[in-house]
């Protein structure tokens, strides 16, 4: 592609892995490149240590894959079938190739039997974010003083508050909250949720595993976020340092990403009324 | 945990917990507070210490020892008491520092450069007989800023939340509350701030008793509350 980067200078991207304080090995892996607007989490499961392998292939399969694709047709346009951007179909597609991987890996060797891992993953372009998850990795974001998870964990737990079966302060005490219903690498078919939101210039979007919300509570996680604004790698320490200061249960993942300015496609106008036409 | 805050003509010198059973007051190097000054005897007075109730007595001073303005040989201590040795006072308290109680203490640095000497008697043995610290303390003290310089000086914020910021837009310091202590780090600005005079940057630091901290020009305080 002849356009120059879009991207360049648009997003600020921290990203901080940690094994907590009780598990022995760190089975999350994190992913990101500010330049291609890509950040992507996963948090493993499995034994021995087929739970890393399965985050590491996932993020870096995942992330090689998408930049790969992304480099023949840009991240935006529009998909002719779909008319969504071509990324929501990209991540489809190649999650279901990590997914394939996965599975594959783990029936070849008895050590990986089981092995799977969520995912969590962002790709930035012309304004917007599309955001595919598969399992309870989540994404978060800031947006002025407003905090939300703007994925939907697949878990056991969060489809029994869906069914109204429990709320959402009983399941904070659930024993069940580890169960997610889906996973990349279990099956031989995989069913990621995607979605395309709109960004804006200040909003800050972090992908998280479930060590860090099991541990921290919203609110001082969204205080985090507004308080190191002007610091990312403060807020992403922080973040690590109050889910370590809860007890720290569980390997701790975070992925900042601050959106410093709008990222619109070469010609602004023009070239959405293009795509508009078409 | 009470403490004793000794001040002279309004000014604030120092803040003396009572972490002792038996704190001695005097000239001499051997007390546990000295106040090295010639209208005090050399072994001057006693503050006794049990549980929750502390016990002044003079130990038949030269010039005597008075609470809120009565002479006294022996007193059992409430909250708020004025304890007078010649120009010297000590304010009894209980809690945390009042409101104003340190507001002046610009202008005690000054003050500090006169030959006046307080200090700690037996540090060691001060702690041996109260253990401190997070290996011990199961819970944080509660903590907060006093501002002492600027517009709002003697204005104190509480430390509750887990992050406080610090500053105004543009040049920002936060103190984090976590189960080790407070710990101040530098989020944003050309300016750092400082912490009793050297230069703190985006490492954090732990914050002591009494630790003065500059943002912005602005001085404050910090402390902890016992």
């Amino acid at each position: 592609m002849m356009e120059t980067n879009r991207l360049k200078g648009a997003l600020e991207i921290v990203v901080r892995t940690d094994p907590g304080l009780v598990r022995a090995k760190n089975e999350d892996s994190v992913f990101a490149d500010a330049s291609h607007g890509l950040a992507i989490l996963a948090d493993g499961m499995g034994g021995y240590n087929a739970g890393e392998v399965a985050s590491r292939m996932a993020t870096t399969l995942l992330s090689s894959r998408l930049e790969a694709a992304f480099a023949t047709t840009a991240a935006h346009e529009t998909d002719r079938l779909t008319g969504q951007p071509f990324a929501s179909r990209c991540l489809a597609e190649q999650i279901e190739a990590v997914n394939a991987a996965i599975y594959h890996a783990a029936e070849d060797d008895a050590k990986f039997v089981g092995m799977g891992t969520t995912l969590v993953a962002a790709v930035f372009c012309d304004d917007r974010v599309v955001v595919a998850h598969v399992g309870d990795s989540r994404l978060y974001r800031l947006r002025g003083e407003e905090f939300m998870a703007i994925t939907h964990d697949h878990s056991f737990l969060q489809e029994q508050i869906d069914q109204g079966l429990m709320s959402a302060e009983e399941a904070r005490y659930s024993l069940n909250r580890n169960l997610v219903t889906r996973a990349v690498g279990v099956d031989d078919k995989v069913e990621p949720e995607i979605h395309v939101y709109s960004v804006r210039a200040g909003d800050v979007y972090l992908l998280c595993s479930d060590g860090l919300y099991d541990m921290v509570d919203e609110a001082e996680i969204q205080q985090a976020l507004e308080t190191f604004g002007a610091n990312l790698e403060l807020s992403a320490t922080q973040l690590i340092q109050m889910a370590n200061d809860h007890g720290g249960d569980d390997n701790i993942s975070v992925v900042v990403v601050k959106v410093l300015r709008e990222f619109p496609v070469a010609g602004g106008g023009l070239s959405k009324l293009w795509s508009w036409l078409n | 945990m009470a403490k004793l805050i000794l001040s002279m003509d309004g000014l604030v010198l120092k803040e003396i917990p009572l972490r002792k059973e038996h704190m001695s007051i005097g000239r001499k190097a051997h007390n546990d507070i000295q106040i090295d000054n010639m209208a005090i005897s050399g072994e001057h007075a006693a503050v006794v210490t049990i549980l929750n109730d502390s016990f002044l007595e003079d130990l038949n001073s030269t010039n005597g020892t008075l609470v809120n303005g009565q002479p006294i040989k022996k007193h059992f201590l409430k909250d708020g008491d004025v304890i007078e040795f010649g120009k010297y006072k000590m304010k009894y308290l209980v809690e945390a520092v009042a409101s104003g109680e340190t507001s002046e203490y610009d202008k005690s640095t000054q003050f500090r450069s006169e030959p006046l000497q307080v200090v700690y008697g037996d540090r060691d043995a001060m702690t041996a007989s109260a253990p401190q610290g997070s290996a011990t303390a199961p819970t944080l003290p509660g903590a907060a800023i006093q501002l002492l310089s600027g517009s709002n000086a003697g204005h104190q914020l509480q430390l509750t939340k887990t992050l406080t910021t610090l500053g105004r837009r543009g040049q920002v310091a936060v103190i984090a509350r976590r189960p080790q202590g407070y710990f101040l780090t530098h989020v944003e600005g050309s300016d750092f701030p400082l912490l009793n005079g050297q230069v703190v940057d985006a490492q954090a630091r732990r914050l002591e008793n009494h630790d003065v901290i500059e943002i912005a020009g602005v001085k404050m305080e910090f402390f902890l509350k016992r």
